[in-house]
């Protein structure tokens, strides 16, 4: 700590010089141990990162600088491109959490006895953690003992191997992400109805607006600042689908259900990994890929801030 | 979780004390960080400490018991920085990359005693640019495991060859069961596939060569080996699905009788005799003969132990390495660990699959293989094992899928 932290009033000097900088110097105090850290964890592994993937290193010995010869390698790895496939295939259908949560918020969003107990079961698959939806998931898949092949049964589908074909498996573990992820907006979703004007839906009904009208033109325009935030919430979740593949495949059958994140811990930190400047390369990738989509929605916040 | 054993030992000390040793009396700090916390292995670890301890009492041991998946990972940490005296690893080339980054310790002076004699089995193992890194505590078979009982209904005798192999196969297909059950989810369990099916095939000279990245994928014994598991996926010989399963959820198709057989390693016998399978259900027969003439190969997987290059107490740590390496010790763990001694002076557990196994081990004339994943580089361990596991599910796919093996060799043996 420096002599400007100390609080006010004890040597003149100093006390002056705050007395005159309080204003300007208080907000960075607050900061500072924000920034320092954000500096530290977030800032600095980015550029970490992208300096070793320029380089070959198992890390433990010296690293062996080779230019762009990670990302030649990458531009022929077909895992690579499974991986970013699937990435699309994440981003794509995870959006589907958004108009999902929106119907059942809309759908649980009245006045009726006990709705509160509704409402928590239907959040109560946010609430359990990633690990454990996958786990469950894979029990309900598994062509040996699950639910899911009796299920379709009824329907007179032919039973599946879900997670151990590469064709289905990806929608396999997209279908058990987007369980917890509906509860998520579901949520949001519902909190924003709360906020919405009954006057407003009033005049409208009284124009005449009902069922789909109602929806588009008067509701939804009120929940903007809800879908919002759910879509962001959901793009990230989709970006950081990890863990559910990890639980549920390791990114198997042979790889297909692999994504960007996956491949890159499999390829540096797994237990037959440590190719510590190729996962960086993939790391690089991904974070080029993310950046797209944080600049445009720093932009947008920007723009609100304006007041446009 | 830690131990500390001197008190515990102490009454044991004076007993043992009476049976008198050469060596000098140690003292100082002993830190042992071991890789495994299953209960046999840790009663194992922990009895080999107290009968260390009480040869020497002035000794400060500190035992630290590290999961078996997490010391994959750690090993990286603790060996650059705060290295123990003494840590579990494995043999093959699986050492290579601590000893090609100088952090294993050279104890070929061990070996170069009577003790190396003793361990001459997994000599060739334990070493690495013609030095040893490290000294074996135990290892176990790997073969097919099978439901006696189904054998005896359907009239079958253990098969010896590649034909009966099939031939037996057949009538349990038309049985309504599979041949073989296996789980192919963590893809390991294909390696124990391949390096069978090569090892009989081309015999073990190839097989390591093949390993160590001096073969190319595409050359045509490759496809040789190949062309003879495809015999046993075309004739649908292993369980639907097998995607879908870890090793364990594999083995119940093997207790209800919905495959007759599991080619796996001797840690598979304790969870299928708790699922009620007795001795007389369960058998074990060695992988069966396919090019004939050639002498029998096998892949026995070595635990072992290690001084790290940075250990504190190297003195003890050699002192410990002796210790574990001798016969009488040898022979109290493997019971306890219902695996196999190393040490030829060993006697061995009376158990039905111990004893088989010590017997194939014992005229294994052709070599013995550690397993794939710890002959082969790491990188190309995981493709390979990507590779088999695609393989089984679309055999048509071989072509390509021996491109890219031989892409990934190519890579490794260029770094």
């Amino acid at each position: 700590m420096t002599v400007t932290e100390t609080p006010a009033p004890r040597p003149p000097a100093t006390g002056q010089w705050w007395r005159r900088n309080q204003m300007r110097v208080a907000p960075w105090l607050f900061l500072a141990p924000g920034i320092a850290f954000f500096a530290l964890y977030v800032i600095y592994p980015i550029f970490q990162s992208f300096n070793i993937s320029f380089y070959r290193w198992d890390g433990l010995g010296e690293p062996v600088p080779v230019g762009l010869e990670n990302y030649r390698q990458l531009l022929d790895d077909r895992a690579f491109y499974t991986s970013l496939r699937n990435n699309v295939k994440w981003l794509l259908l995870y959006l589907l959490a958004i108009p999902g949560g929106l119907f059942i918020a809309l759908f649980l969003n009245q006045q009726i006895r006990g709705m509160r107990l509704y409402k928590s079961l239907f959040f109560f698959p946010f609430v359990i953690s990633q690990v454990v939806v996958g786990l469950v998931f894979a029990w309900f898949y598994n062509p040996a003992i699950g639910l899911f092949n009796p299920l379709i049964g009824l329907f007179g589908v032919a039973p599946m191997n879900v997670l151990g074909n590469p064709n289905t498996v990806t929608y396999g573990i997209i279908a058990a992400g987007l369980w917890p992820q509906i509860a998520y907006c579901m949520i949001l979703y519902l909190t924003g109805l709360n906020a919405v004007d009954p006057e407003q839906v009033e005049a409208a009904r009284l124009d005449g607006a009902k069922g789909w009208k109602m929806l588009w033109y008067v509701i939804l325009p009120q929940l903007r600042p809800a879908t919002f935030i759910a879509v962001v919430v959901t793009v990230i979740g989709a970006m950081r689908s990890f863990d559910m593949i990890s639980v549920m495949t390791n990114g198997g059958p042979f790889g297909s259900s692999r994504v960007l994140a996956y491949y890159m811990f499999e390829v540096s930190l797994s237990e037959y990994g440590f190719r510590m400047g190729y996962g960086a390369a993939i790391a690089v990738v991904l974070f080029l890929i993310m950046m797209v989509y944080i600049a445009f929605f720093l932009w947008r916040m920007w723009r609100e801030e304006r007041g446009y | 979780m830690q131990f500390t054993f001197k008190g515990a030992a102490a009454a044991l000390a004076m007993s043992t004390m009476l049976a008198g040793t050469a060596q000098a009396e140690l003292t100082g700090n002993l830190r042992i960080f071991f890789n495994d916390q299953n209960p046999a292995p840790k009663a194992a670890m922990e009895g080999m400490v107290e009968r260390f301890q009480a040869l020497h009492p002035a000794l400060n041991i500190e035992l630290t018991l590290i999961d078996r998946e997490a010391n994959k990972t750690q090993i990286r940490n603790y060996l650059t920085a705060n290295a123990p005296d003494v840590n579990g690893w494995y043999a093959g080339n699986r050492m290579r990359p601590f000893v090609a980054a100088g952090l294993f310790e050279d104890v070929s002076d061990l070996w170069a005693g009577e003790m190396g004699e003793e361990l001459a089995s997994t000599r060739p193992a334990l070493t690495l640019d013609g030095k040893q890194w490290g000294v074996p505590y135990s290892y176990y078979q790997w073969g097919i495991y099978y439901r006696q009982d189904i054998f005896e209904e359907l009239g079958l005798s253990v098969p010896t060859t590649w034909e009966e192999e099939k031939a037996n196969c057949q009538v349990i297909l038309e049985s309504g069961r599979k041949c073989y059950t296996i789980g192919t989810r963590f893809l390991w369990t294909t390696g124990g596939w391949f390096d069978y099916l090569n090892l009989r095939t081309h015999g073990y000279d190839f097989h390591m060569a093949l390993t160590a990245g001096e073969i190319p994928w595409t050359d045509d014994r490759v496809r040789e080996t190949f062309a003879k598991w495809r015999e046993l996926i075309d004739m649908g010989a292993f369980i639907d699905d097998h995607t879908a399963y870890t090793w364990q959820e594999a083995q119940p198709f093997l207790v209800n009788g919905e495959a007759a057989a599991y080619l796996m390693g001797n840690f598979l016998v304790a969870p299928l005799r708790e699922a009620g399978l007795t001795d007389d259900q369960l058998g074990f027969y060695q992988f069966p003969e396919i090019t004939p003439g050639i002498p029998m190969a096998e892949d026995a997987p070595t635990d072992t132990l290690h001084i790290p290059a940075q250990a504190q107490n190297k003195d003890n740590a050699r002192a410990f390495l002796q210790f574990v390496a001798s016969a009488e010790n040898q022979t109290i763990v493997n019971e306890v660990l219902g695996q196999l001694p190393i040490n030829r002076n060993a006697s061995v557990a009376d158990d039905k699959f111990i004893q088989a196994g010590f017997e194939m081990l014992s005229n294994a004339t052709g070599g013995i293989a550690q397993f794939f994943d710890r002959d082969t580089d790491a990188e190309m361990a995981a493709a390979g094992m990507e590779g088999f596991q695609e393989f089984m599910v679309m055999p048509d796919n071989l072509d390509a899928i021996l491109q890219r093996l031989e892409s990934v060799r190519q890579r490794v043996t260029a770094n």
